[in-house]
């Protein structure tokens, strides 16, 4: 089969747009840590900056899951794999 | 690209990495990007900088004025920070993880200057993370000798050796990616937003560059050596 470059740029975009939706999952699991965060400062408000840091580091881990479906995204919108 | 978009001014969207220009290198073509340009002012600031906190130490005095008062602070922060993830290694470590904390913070925080950062290219990512896997593999040979490897390697059963392996591969390239895809997000964004609104972009972006140049890339950077020592750590302990 033949498929012309504008063909597979337009499909290259669909692709990219689904990869993105990988952010879904890191933005529930930075907002579960988030909540948790709250709910232990409320519970121990002075150990407020130890908690802090922790959460922002297991939230920085967490989002290189979505980070993988954006460079996805990235590749398939400017690096152009698919193309011939 | 661009033609037809709502609000934009004719700016390109631009946040590739340029050829600048290129020399011929046993019969290939070598090319000096935008980002050998930009890593090259982090180092020269950061060369400067050293060179003045050194002249100034030379002539410390015992109430510290504040030039010494800003250097003392940053030691003693890097200090601290190694300090309480490493415990009694941290000495060891204390140069390289405080290296490495300035180079990525500063090359992060560039984009804030127009640079593009030298962190949103992969090329500069890969190595640091190339680095930490190297240290870490050096220091298990080392403190726990080829016995001890093996045995980590075959953790629960020897079976499972494989999938070990993969594990330990998989640490400098998702070290890596994550500092790269973080670093080019904000990038992106940044360029998206001058390129595509670029007759409304007038003062509002200052609150994103806030969000995405200073406060995502010192994350990163705290992420990035708090993961290499980390892992170190758990190299030398066992």
């Amino acid at each position: 089969m033949n498929f012309d470059s504008n063909f597979i740029l337009g499909c290259s975009a669909i692709g990219a747009g689904l990869a993105v939706i990988a952010g879904i999952g890191p933005g529930v699991g930075q907002g579960i840590a988030a909540g948790h965060a709250a709910a232990a400062v409320g519970r121990n408000p002075g150990a407020k900056s130890d908690i802090t840091s922790t959460m922002l580091l297991g939230q920085a881990v967490a989002e290189t899951t979505g980070l993988y479906g954006l460079l996805i995204a990235m590749l398939l919108l400017f690096v152009k794999p698919l193309l011939p | 690209m661009g033609h037809g978009i709502l609000l934009s001014g004719g700016a390109d969207i631009d946040f590739m990495i340029h050829g600048v220009f290129s020399y011929k290198l046993f019969g290939q073509t070598v090319w000096i990007t935008t980002t050998h340009i930009c890593i090259l002012i982090v180092l020269l600031v950061l060369m400067a900088f050293g060179i003045a906190v050194r002249r100034t130490m030379k002539h410390a005095t015992e109430v510290p004025g504040t030039f010494q008062n800003i250097a003392e602070l940053i030691v003693e922060k890097l200090d601290g920070m190694i300090h309480a993830s490493m415990g009694r290694n941290a000495v060891k470590f204390a140069n390289y993880i405080g290296t490495v904390f300035i180079f990525i913070l500063i090359s992060n925080i560039s984009g804030l200057f127009g640079l593009r950062p030298p962190t949103a290219d992969y090329g500069v990512t890969f190595p640091l993370g190339v680095m930490t896997f190297t240290l870490i593999f050096y220091n298990k040979l080392k403190y726990q000798k080829v016995s001890g490897f093996i045995k980590g390697l075959c953790d629960p059963w020897p079976i499972w050796a494989p999938i070990n392996i993969i594990g330990d591969i998989a640490v400098p390239i998702s070290l890596s990616l994550r500092l790269f895809a973080n670093v080019l997000s904000g990038t992106v964004m940044m360029a998206l937003i001058y390129g595509l609104l670029s007759k409304i972009a007038i003062i509002w972006p200052a609150a994103l560059h806030v969000y995405f140049d200073l406060f995502s890339g010192a994350i990163q950077t705290y992420v990035f050596c708090m993961l290499t020592m980390t892992y170190v750590n758990d190299a030398i302990e066992g």
